[in-house]
């Protein structure tokens, strides 16, 4: 079973420090949200985890099953089994959905998957998220609206099975059908009990549909609290007022 | 005709196939600037003399005619008028050249090949008339390779409802010098198609240009071009719209990689008084892959007439995007490998309009082998 362990984790960008030392463990089976106000620094967790060359690491460790993946390359990260559901995915003009999933899974397997196998899971994988047969065809992200990017992004977390994924504020921008359809991806993938799934999220909405073992609130570059489900109530009741003052 | 017909852009221009009405460039004037001169190895200055060291070969379609004439076949010379100093060298020195002709509703059944290959050192100047009669329709390759000092002007003549397809390959040894017009004259409802594909070669000076004689013509203009460290490529594209209702649209991409590796790309579009509903849009980008690489680009658009139904410009040059290279490793994809994909899909598009499927695949496995080497 898969551990992630964020240990003290410092990040800075450019010459300001954003976070101040995170400590988070999350299993396989387990889903963790972290919750907070806007610049709190939650999405620069997520992006440094996964190793964007914007964020420099000024301290720390972020160990998957106990090797430091702060030592290795983003495409090294994530074939070890890290994956980061992006906030906005990039539009590439001329590479092909179905190209750019096809070398991701051979990334990720090693090898080429089987054509007909591939194209199988593909259908399978489309279907689920309702998304048209016809995006297979489609460049990379490119005109996409901000439902479909984000449904792509959940096909690309099924198909390519990750030991532990960080969803960016996956449900932003998202309306009541796209947001039940996305949490349904996240839920099958969590049912197999041996992945583990951290959100970020601004917002409680998706967690009455994905619904987390442990809330964990994050301001000014670092946990300030954590909980289980009922903390997120909390904040749905509360807001973050209390944290921003808090940390300011 | 008064100074506010006469488009500016054209004012310094002349056009002659005397020698003498043109100066020596000093790679002061503009048409120069951007040119190394001293790369030329005369072909510039008259200090280039022929030897003969491009050879042509054809191999055609059963329905094109090919000949090989001498200087003094009239047909020559009719759809062009050099407007440079070394088109104008080209054109007073050249001893023979091939044309092909497409008979009046002739389809080719297969491409026509003309191959002209270079045999080393020396200096070379051609003369290339493609015709086609009314109706008749061809698609015709233009294939360099070898080494060689070449100066050429090529002529693209497009009757009333022809339809004409040209892929010019510069696939040249690394110390190649070529400089050529490709001119096109579209009949009324003429239809062209060029694609230039540039990789090799010390330096190559491209001119293509479009003039339309009635309304109806449509050009497409499609470059590739690939500037390894060292490399001058350079194209400059002219379509003089001066006729009613006829269309163009340039697409030229390239990329960059090496010490001193150059790109050269102006694009000048007319659009005179008398172009009512004047369809156009030229487009160049440039991928700059390393350091020490450099890309001009410089587009130009003159519109004379209030009545136009289109007309439009893009330029843009830069850099991998470090976005795209991150999206697609955050899947697990190497980093050599996301570079690949990104270039591909950046030239793919293109690619896959040229006409030829031998050539597509050529092109591609260059470009790929270029990213490798």
């Amino acid at each position: 079973m898969s551990t992630l362990e964020i240990r003290d984790l410092q990040v800075a960008v450019e010459d300001k420090q954003i976070l101040r030392g995170v400590n988070l463990t999350v299993k396989a089976g387990e889903t963790h949200a972290i919750m907070g106000p806007n610049g709190s620094g939650k999405s620069t967790l997520a992006y440094a985890v996964a190793g964007h060359p914007k964020y420099t690491i000024t301290g720390g460790q972020v160990l998957l099953d106990g090797v430091d993946i702060l030592e290795l390359s983003v495409d090294e990260r994530a074939r070890a089994g890290l994956f980061l559901a992006m906030q906005y995915p990039v539009e590439v003009p001329g590479v092909s959905v179905s190209n750019f999933l096809r070398s991701a899974v051979t990334a990720a397997r090693g090898e080429a998957p089987k054509l007909r196998e591939f194209a199988k899971d593909l259908k399978a994988g489309m279907d689920a998220l309702s998304i048209d047969a016809s995006f297979a065809q489609r460049n990379l992200n490119e005109g996409f609206s901000g439902g479909e990017k984000k449904r792509h992004e959940i096909l690309q977390m099924e198909l390519l099975k990750p030991k532990i994924a960080v969803l960016d504020e996956t449900d932003s921008g998202l309306d009541v059908d796209a947001l039940r359809v996305v949490s349904e991806g996240v839920n099958r993938f969590r049912a197999s009990g041996e992945t583990g799934v951290l959100l970020i999220t601004h917002y409680t909405r998706i967690l009455r549909y994905v619904k987390p073992d442990f809330v964990h609130v994050f301001a000014g570059g670092r946990i300030v609290e954590e909980g289980g489900p009922e903390l997120a109530d909390k904040l749905e009741a509360e807001g973050y007022e209390a944290y921003t003052k808090a940390s300011a | 005709m008064g100074l506010n017909e006469k488009p500016l852009s054209t004012l310094h221009e002349k056009a002659s196939y005397e020698l003498a009405d043109f100066a020596v460039p000093t790679g002061r004037e503009e048409e120069w600037r951007f040119t190394p001169l001293s790369r030329l190895k005369g072909l510039h200055d008259g200090t280039a003399a022929a030897s003969g060291a491009v050879n042509v070969t054809v191999d055609a379609a059963p329905e094109v005619t090919v000949e090989t004439v001498g200087r003094d076949d009239q047909r020559l010379g009719k759809a062009y008028v050099p407007a440079d100093r070394v088109s104008a060298q080209a054109y007073t020195a050249f001893e023979k050249a091939t044309v092909l002709t497409v008979p009046r509703e002739a389809v080719a059944s297969r491409p026509t090949t003309i191959t002209l290959t270079g045999s080393g050192d020396g200096v070379a100047y051609g003369h290339i008339l493609v015709k086609l009669e009314a109706m008749a329709e061809a698609v015709v390759v233009l294939d360099h390779r070898g080494s060689a000092v070449y100066a050429d002007n090529v002529e693209f003549v497009v009757g009333d409802g022809a339809t004409l397809k040209v892929v010019s390959l510069q696939d040249w040894a690394d110390d190649a010098v070529h400089v050529s017009h490709h001119h096109a004259q579209l009949g009324k409802d003429a239809t062209f198609r060029s694609f230039v594909v540039t990789l090799g070669g010390d330096l190559v000076r491209l001119s293509p240009s479009v003039s339309y004689t009635a309304p109806g013509g449509d050009a497409d203009l499609t470059g590739l071009y690939f500037v390894d460290a060292g490399q001058h490529l350079e194209h400059r594209l002219l379509v003089d719209h001066s006729q009613p209702n006829c269309r163009s649209n340039v697409v030229y991409k390239g990329a960059l990689q090496g010490e001193d590796a150059h790109a050269v790309w102006i694009g000048d579009v007319i659009i005179r008084v008398e172009a009512e509903g004047t369809d156009t849009y030229e487009l160049n980008r440039n991928l700059l892959l390393t350091d020490g690489a450099r890309a001009d680009s410089v587009p130009n658009l003159e519109i004379l007439t209030g009545e136009v139904a289109g007309a439009g410009h893009a330029s843009a040059s830069g850099r991998l995007d470090d976005e795209h290279i991150f999206y697609l490793q955050a899947r697990g994809i190497p980093f050599d490998e996301a570079r690949r994909l990104v270039i591909r899909g950046f030239f793919g598009q293109l690619i896959e309009k040229i006409e030829v499927e031998e050539l597509r695949d050529r092109v591609m496995s260059k470009v790929e082998a270029g990213l490798a080497g």
